[in-house]
């Protein structure tokens, strides 16, 4: 067993430990300093990875298959340590909405969150699958209702704790079914006996089944109901680290569960694929249309990108898994901005309305741009991030469209086509109330500090990198997709 | 470097500029966007006058890899087709810098965006990748939405902007799925224009890929160009949108899904392009003579202005339908035209409507006599969209009919209707009811251009329409070899050469 492999998830829980006892130490007003350390640690641990002298940057398995370091899980890492990193940020800057003190609990349960998903990205095994997926979800629980004086963050937690447990239940219930007709847990190993069990109606239904667990996770139509209602009430930072971590982690496990353990049950699933892509592109940017409240606006738009990012997943191909990666590391900078702006805007008004937006152009040029150039590439528009990647996307599904002669990938083309135009009346028009808002309230500048300002850089550095400059991230989602055939 | 790369670049350089320059520096903000245009456009010019007409393949060529995996590359050059369209845009783009001094709020946010647009689309003219042709004319696209959004006029404003916007996005994604189709088909795997002609010439696409490819094309294009039935976005949103804005869109903008149509569907989709000729040739009768109707019934201006120039419109797709030489290049001579032309139109309109406050035509009357420039400019502007002879528009017109005369007669008839009475009709109309008559007393007060840089970008504009008018051997030239060669792919038949009696030169000389 290869046990230097899992150095990178030891930091970052050894990481989470050492920021819950600094808590005892530090006094309650300089605990939001706490998260700049977490920050510059996750950055070094970040380096590291990216150099390949870091423990993710070798490959190999361990725990007995269990556990796999690939070029997936490489860039699924890093995606991961991206978004905690912004999401300290946010939090540092949130810190005094929350309950006086417990910021560095906040930063500590961050921390764990992060390592549920690093574990997810590596998870070869439906075991490894279920206990960092607990791992994750648990924390979420505690991080969406972290406003405890907050009546919506409360609700928003409760919701989000039934909704979740119930996506568990079925998700160990299709595990059971699972190794029940078949024997194996191991991805691998499933993969080779799966054929076999081809005409198991049992097997079939665990696998149903794991999917509709997973399936709550990303937020996909018909186990999207949570997602609004958690959005708009949970603090702002949980939900950009839900909308980006959470999601991007039940995408991992489900290209490892379709295309690496059962492959051949998927390769005759791509009618069920394309209608649950479609219905959900359609109805999230169909029921976000009437939306007011920014928050929950981006919970339906976060249905409507779990739609665009299955077109990756439906294509079947590996330029369609290539694609999905792509799509959502330009969607990890423009999420994170788009609910940075909205944490430094709203944190001071009673609810996220978006007229709350009215006069920003005024109040700071740089928040109003950012927030536009983020919905701009949400709506996926040039030369933005959002653009490269639906452009990746749409070629896949055409080419593989073109391959299998199958119309229904037509149809799914033209249905995203839909749903981008649907798409860019709602985002613009949160770029109208920016920039001709009527009747704004406040017109007092918006101090930024500097942190905040980093990462407001950071934020718009990616999004213009990987809308401008594809080739080097694309080489990347090339090689993590080729590591998912094997 | 191409100075193609320098004609797109320096709009774009002057973008990221003006971001860094303190928004109460309105001198200097104006002086770097008019300098910027200017620098374009003299290139442009440059560019122009060195062009070798029927020079071998494409000039001023430069090519970087881009994302090689893909085969995308940024690859710009200019032939006979685009050369002219490059100058015109470049032109239009500096008069509508000139034009912008009728902005006077948010400046910094308006000369950026103006400017994005304008290194967009002149990259986009100037592109030989599809993929970069496509990305860099959607640089425009949210520039103009905050534009009209904030600078815009009227009541409809909110609703012209999301009509513009949406519709807009509607052609510019399908042509896109039709743009990755045709990579795709193309079997050549690369998004190189002339590659994949080059690849289509010993593998063409079959004829069920062409048949899928080119409707999504033709609407897709056809939607941002304004073929009938999908022009109702571009009368509403020309009419609120502030002139400069109005100017590069109706002018420059807009040619672009024609000039996609010519340099990407005729040559590679030949046999849909034969059989889907009729079609485009009744559609452009819905726009010469169903929206020039429209045109006469306006009482807006502005209205009527972004009417006839999608009337306009008709005209283009005529020339491009009847897939012959004449055609073809009488095509891209009114694509060239028009653009000064529509530019100038609404640059006077905006003109009137800053001094007046208003574009409706019942409470205008006799301005030329408290406006003689701007009048007779009005007058000149009207006179060409009628079709005289001695302005550009005449010459790309009257070669489109005669063009168009063997493929499509009646249409041909119905055209030649609608472009020499309907255009008469509401462009005389117009010019009394605005022009002439009593003058109102409330209109008093009223203050022509009264220094040169207010005069200057209506009297380049002029001067460029007689110039192609009086001179179009300057285009034609140009156009004539590279037309040749598109007509030949897209018809199947390899003629050698320009035979002398079918170039448009010679009954273009003896009209006059």
């Amino acid at each position: 067993m290869n046990s230097s492999l899992i150095m990178l998830e030891i930091s970052v829980i050894g990481l989470g430990l050492v920021l819950m006892l600094a808590d005892l130490f530090v006094p309650a007003e300089r605990r939001r300093f706490i998260g700049y350390a977490a920050i510059v640690a996750l950055g070094v641990l970040l380096i590291t990875s990216l150099s390949g002298n870091g423990s993710c940057g070798q490959f190999g398995t361990a725990f007995g298959g269990m556990f796999i370091n690939d070029g997936l899980s490489l860039l699924f890492k890093q995606l991961f340590i991206i978004a905690a990193i912004l999401v300290l940020f946010m939090a540092a800057e949130f810190s005094d909405k929350l309950a006086a003190g417990s910021v560095a609990e906040y930063y500590s349960l961050t921390l764990f969150a992060l390592a549920g998903m690093l574990f997810a990205a590596s998870s070869n095994d439906f075991t490894m699958l279920f206990v960092s997926i607990e791992l994750i979800t648990i924390t979420f629980y505690v991080l969406v209702s972290f406003q405890r004086s907050k009546i919506q963050s409360l609700e928003a937690g409760v919701k989000y704790l039934i909704l979740g447990a119930l996506s568990s239940a079925f998700m160990v219930f299709g595990i059971a079914l699972i190794w029940g007709t078949t024997g194996e847990l191991n991805f691998t190993k499933l993969a080779a006996v799966a054929p076999q069990f081809a005409d198991s109606q049992m097997f079939l239904l665990g696998v149903l089944l794991v999917l509709v667990g997973l399936g709550f996770k990303i937020a996909a139509f018909p186990f999207q109901i949570w997602a609004p209602d958690v959005y708009q009430g949970a603090p702002t930072p949980t939900t950009a680290f839900l909308g980006i971590g959470s999601k991007a982690a039940g995408f991992v496990l489900l290209l490892r569960v379709l295309f690496t353990a059962v492959p051949s049950v998927t390769a005759h699933w791509a009618n069920l694929l394309i209608v649950i892509s479609a219905i959900t592109i359609l109805y999230g940017n169909l029921c976000a249309i009437p939306q007011r409240n920014l928050k929950r606006l981006l919970g339906y738009s976060s249905i409507a990108h779990a739609g665009y990012l299955l077109l990756g997943v439906a294509a079947l191909s590996a330029s369609g898994q290539s694609a999905l990666m792509y799509y959502l590391a330009g969607y990890v900078f423009t999420v994170m901005a788009a609910f940075f702006v909205i944490t430094l805007v709203m944190r001071h008004l009673p609810s996220e309305d978006i007229s709350g937006l009215a006069g920003l152009h005024q109040r700071s040029p740089l928040l109003a741009a950012t927030l536009t150039i983020a919905m701009v590439s949400l709506a996926g528009i040039p030369p933005l991030a959002g653009f490269f990647g639906k452009f990746l996307l749409l070629k896949a599904l055409i080419d593989t469209a073109h391959l299998t002669h199958n119309h229904g990938y037509y149809c799914l083309a033209f249905t995203a086509l839909i749903g981008v135009v649907i798409s860019l009346y709602y985002y613009f028009g949160v770029i109208r109330e920016i920039y001709w808002g009527k009747n704004p309230e406040d017109l007092s500048p918006i101090e930024i500090s500097s942190p905040a300002k980093l990462s407001l850089a950071i934020c718009l550095a990616g999004i213009f990198w990987i809308g401008l400059f594809p080739d080097t991230v694309l080489n990347i989602t090339n090689l993590a997709a080729t590591a998912l055939g094997k | 470097m191409s100075i193609l790369t320098y004609i797109a670049g320096w709009p774009l350089l002057a973008a990221l500029a003006l971001v860094v320059v303190p928004r109460n520096y309105r001198v200097i903000i104006r002086a770097i966007a008019v300098l910027a245009t200017l620098i374009s456009a003299v290139l442009a010019v440059k560019m122009f006058a060195q062009f070798v007409p029927g020079a071998n393949g494409f000039q001023f060529e430069q090519q970087i890899p881009w994302v090689e995996s893909l085969g995308i590359s940024y690859h710009v050059g200019v032939d006979g087709l685009n050369v002219g369209l490059i100058l015109m845009g470049a032109i239009v783009a500096f008069a509508a810098a000139l034009c912008s001094w009728e902005i006077q709020t948010r400046e910094k946010e308006f000369y950026i965006l103006l400017l994005l647009m304008t290194g967009g689309i002149l990259g986009a003219f100037a592109s030989l990748d599809l993929f970069f042709f496509y990305f860099l004319h959607e640089l425009a696209l949210v520039p103009t939405f905050i534009m009209i959004g904030v600078w815009g006029r009227g009541e409809k404003k909110n609703y012209a902007t999301f009509q513009i916007t949406l519709y807009l996005s509607i052609g510019a994604l399908i042509a896109l799925i039709g743009l990755i189709a045709l990579y795709l088909q193309s079997g050549a795997n690369t998004f190189d224009i002339p590659k994949i002609i080059e690849h289509a010439k010993t593998n063409p696409l079959s004829l069920n890929a062409q048949n899928f490819i080119f409707p999504l094309l033709l609407f897709g294009f056809g939607i941002l160009v304004s073929l009938w039935p999908f022009h109702s976005w571009a009368p509403l949103g020309y009419g609120v949108a502030p002139s400069p804005t109005a100017m590069l869109h109706a002018g420059v903008l807009k040619k672009f899904g024609l000039y996609g149509l010519i340099r990407i569907a005729l040559p590679l989709l030949p046999q849909a392009t034969q059989s889907w000729a009729h079609v485009i040739a009744w559609l452009c009768v819905g726009n010469i003579l169903y929206v020039g109707w429209v045109a006469m019934r306006q009482k807006d201006l502005n209205l009527l202005i972004g009417n006839s120039s999608v009337a306009h419109m008709g005209f283009i797709f005529l020339g491009i339908a009847s897939l012959n030489l004449i055609g073809v290049t009488g095509a891209v001579l009114i694509m060239v035209a028009h653009g000064f032309l529509a530019a100038l139109t609404f640059a006077l309109s905006g003109y009137i409507y800053k001094q007046t406050g208003t574009l409706q035509i019942s409470e205008l009357g006799g301005l030329c006599r408290k406006l003689p420039f701007i009048g007779t400019a009005l007058l000149m502007a009207a006179m060409a969209g009628c079709g005289l002879p001695g302005f550009a528009n005449f010459v790309g017109e009257a070669t489109v009919f005669f063009g168009s005369w063997k493929a499509f007669p009646t249409v041909t008839v119905i055209a030649l209707w609608g472009a020499l009475v309907i255009g008469g009709i509401y462009m005389t109309r117009a010019i009394r009811n605005i022009l002439h008559g009593p003058l109102p007393e409330k209109w008093n007060s009223l203050v022509d251009a009264s220094n040169v840089w207010r005069k200057l970008p209506y009297a380049l504009l002029i001067v460029s329409l007689l110039v192609f008018g009086f001179i179009p051997k300057l285009l034609t030239e140009k156009i004539n070899p590279d037309a040749q060669k598109i007509v030949a792919l897209a018809t199947g038949n390899l003629v050698s050469a320009t035979a002398p009696g079918a170039s448009p030169l010679n009954f273009v000389a003896q009209n006059k």
